[in-house]
């Protein structure tokens, strides 16, 4: 066979995804299998999907993997690591699923210092339920359930989970990046395994929130729907590392 | 020589890999795969420098880089 430069991660099973043209999900999915692949621990990991466009993760980690109801999953992430706290166990979840109807169930997993990892994709928007008003959702973006665009008035400012989740102790890394360009990507790679090497180092809860398109809900192309992200999204959700345990660098 | 081996069959003809690619033979072919999308494809594979960016930006995976 011929050598490869560059193949699909192990822990990625070799199916087909369903997700729509030029998600970001998929290139998500293959971040965080890689990192567990370059890791080494695919054999002692537990993912827990959510619901949301991702429920069906569970088809493509090619790890242990669990299905929470929706919003749940770091309350299932605890009970999974405190009972095995051997394992390496990620959590990975959409905005609808974490900054909604998950908000508590997040903030209170921080807030325990739980040793799990989660990987929140924030792309503004609800996806699966079609194109509903996320708490993410941009001022004036425009959606199914916000037709002339997102008011302050009646739905108040975009949540910023990042910076909310910083400010709580038990909280050791968190980090917002996104896979919009290359260069973006590797930073997007480096923090989710920096993410993992903090939570097997013993230290408490991560996250890394990766900001991805919804190319279908916002009613773009995928390479339009990469530059709206650049143009929109990330003035307001500014990249970064807003914390992170000492000697573990920038 | 690198080579981009593209698994047709998989892409959804996103042109996410089409915008990355630094010398601009990652296009999008004038055909359809059996899901009715028109799949990336390398012009020129001479030129590959096997720098694998169309693989990473690729959210399905449909791309391999040989040696």
């Amino acid at each position: 066979m011929a050598e490869k430069l560059f193949s699909r991660p192990q822990s990625l099973k070799d199916v087909a995804f369903h997700y729509c043209p030029g998600c970001h999900h998929g290139i998500i999915h293959r971040l965080v299998a890689e990192v567990i692949d370059e890791l080494d621990v695919r054999d002692k990991t537990i993912g827990v999907a959510p619901v949301g466009c991702s429920v069906l993760a569970y088809e493509y980690f090619n790890c242990d993997m669990f299905e929470a109801a929706h919003g749940r999953a770091p309350a299932v992430a605890t009970g999974i690591k405190r009972s095995q706290p051997d394992t390496v166990v990620f959590t990975y979840q959409g905005d609808g699923d974490l900054a909604a109807i998950g908000c508590a169930e997040i903030v209170h997993a921080a807030a325990r210092g739980e040793k799990i990892t989660t990987i929140f994709v924030n792309n503004a928007i609800y996806g699966m339920t079609g194109g509903q008003m996320a708490p993410t959702s941009l001022i004036e973006q425009v959606t199914n359930t916000s037709p002339y665009g997102r008011n302050a008035d009646s739905a108040g400012m975009p949540i910023r989970m990042s910076e909310m989740l910083a400010t709580l102790d038990g909280a050791s890394f968190i980090a917002r990046v996104a896979v919009n360009n290359p260069a973006n990507m590797a930073k997007a790679k480096a923090a989710i395994k920096k993410a993992f090497e903090i939570q097997i180092n013993g230290h408490g809860f991560s996250m890394v929130e990766i900001l991805s398109t919804c190319p279908t809900n916002w009613g773009m192309s995928p390479l339009e729907a990469a530059a709206w992200l650049e143009q929109k999204m990330i003035p307001y959700y500014p990249l970064g590392q807003f914390k992170a345990p000492e000697g573990v660098a920038k | 020589m690198p080579k981009p081996v593209f698994n047709e069959e998989r892409c959804k003809g996103c042109e996410l890999c089409t915008a990355v690619c630094p010398k601009k033979i990652v296009v999008i072919a004038n055909r359809f795969n059996s899901k009715g999308y028109k799949p990336a494809t390398c012009s020129d594979d001479a030129k590959c420098i096997g720098c694998a960016l169309c693989a990473k930006a690729c959210p399905d995976v449909v791309i391999e880089i040989h040696k």
